[in-house]
């Protein structure tokens, strides 16, 4: 720590943990690293918190009242974009947002106060990518599923001159294929620009701090009192880009389950 | 940067792991306890639709009943009056028959009574006649010294009494 040289990207180092190095399934190496670690606590406090407010009671208490507040936000959410019909993937969207919004969060718990190294699985775009490949398939299966063939107007918006179709179509496709990457490395490039930045200022103030008072005082100090507010907004930036996914995810059910 | 430096030997551990966690709360979470709230939170918004509408239904049958009350208090009312109306009615031609009868009773007595003054009269002036005359008959024996028979004398005073 002392040695002021600190790597803003080794938070991101994926370390096989328990001895499981060479665990493999199909000739695939399944170690369970620690992002793996963090998304089964990911997934074990989301299960206690919304487990903890199923108790169906007819006048809720705290905590039942706070997920009910979850589970309306998303369910407004995807009734506002896609209508009646959106109700069918609560389920999912409702997983989706509380996993990355979770995962998100607990990435940035201070835990290396107490010696432990949190890890954000959402700042991999493996992570990242294989959501937004769920939902981008979820989108394709229920567009084709309900509308078959026709699911490919979704490609020629409304009122499209027909001289221009031949253009407009690859562009609208390209547009179209081009989502699940967008979604993925969104939320993939957020998390890990905030936890790079946190890093990067960190490691200012520990060389600062060590190079005497002056840099102490012009460089330490400030880059500190900027990372409290950088960690507000990061928070902010977490619930944001769960957000966003989960929107992002409904505006392309709507176009699967309305076409236009 | 450890995500595409070790991505050949990590990304199958990554998905691996991811879709067994992000499966885990989708089964449990998603399929589980989601369905639940949205149950409670439905069946309370549908209860408290419901009680709006039952109390809003009993406000109307308050109303209702009220105006009915009312209704029924107003021709009662008037069938009061009509009631209190024909009792004085009947009061009133009971007492008038009632005044007749005695009226008639009054006058008949009065009749009679007048009657009976009237005989009283007749028979008080003939007393006086007779005492009148034999008074006279006296009279004119014991001043001119006549014998005047009785006759005479009544005739006479009869002349002076009537004129």
């Amino acid at each position: 720590m002392a040695e002021g040289k600190v790597d803003p990207v080794h938070q991101f180092t994926i370390e096989p943990l328990f001895g499981t190095d060479h665990l493999s399934l199909a000739g695939y190496n399944i170690a369970f690293t620690n992002s793996a670690l963090w998304m089964a606590i990911t997934a074990f406090v989301l299960i206690v918190f919304v487990g903890g407010g199923a108790k169906q009671a007819l006048v809720p208490g705290r905590w039942q009242m706070a997920v009910e507040s979850f589970t309306g936000f998303v369910d407004d959410l995807l009734r506002a974009n896609i209508g009646a019909s959106g109700r069918a993937y609560l389920p999912y969207v409702f997983s989706l947002f509380m996993f990355i919004l979770f995962a998100n969060m607990l990435g940035l718990l201070p835990l290396a106060l107490v010696g432990l190294h949190p890890f954000t699985p959402t700042s991999h775009f493996t992570v990242t990518g294989v959501l937004a490949i769920i939902s981008f398939s979820i989108v394709l299966i229920r567009g084709f599923t309900k509308h078959g063939f026709h699911f490919f107007s979704l490609f020629v918006p409304h009122g499209t001159p027909l001289a221009m179709i031949p253009i407009i179509f690859p562009i609208e496709l390209i547009s179209f294929m081009v989502r699940p990457f967008s979604l993925g490395l969104r939320l993939f490039v957020a998390m890990m620009a905030g936890h790079v930045l946190l890093e990067v200022l960190s490691g200012f103030v520990i060389s600062g701090t060590n190079a005497g008072a002056l840099t102490f005082g012009i460089a330490a100090l400030p880059s500190f009192l900027l990372m409290v507010g950088i960690c507000a907004l990061e928070l902010l930036v977490a619930g944001i880009q769960a957000y966003v996914f989960a929107l992002l995810t409904c505006v392309y059910l709507n176009d699967a389950e309305n076409l236009h | 940067m450890p995500q595409i430096a070790q991505l050949a030997t990590t990304y199958s551990s990554q998905v691996f792991w991811l879709l067994v966690f992000f499966g885990l709360v989708f089964l449990v979470v998603g399929r589980g306890f989601v369905p639940k709230v949205m149950a409670a939170v439905d069946s309370r918004d549908k209860q408290i639709a419901a009680d709006l509408a039952a109390a809003e239904a009993a406000r109307k049958a308050a109303d209702a009943e009220e105006e009915a009350w009312r209704v029924q208090a107003n021709k009662q009312r008037a069938e009061a009056h009509a009631l209190v109306a024909a009792a004085k009615l009947d009061a009133a031609k009971a007492t008038e028959a009632r005044l007749a009868v005695a009226n008639k009773t009054i006058d008949v007595r009065l009749a009679e009574a007048e009657g009976r003054i009237e005989t009283a009269r007749a028979g008080a002036l003939g007393e006086i006649e007779l005492v009148a005359a034999e008074a006279a008959g006296q009279i004119a024996s014991r001043l001119a010294g006549l014998s005047v028979d009785d006759v005479t004398a009544r005739a006479a005073v009869k002349e002076v009494l009537h004129g």
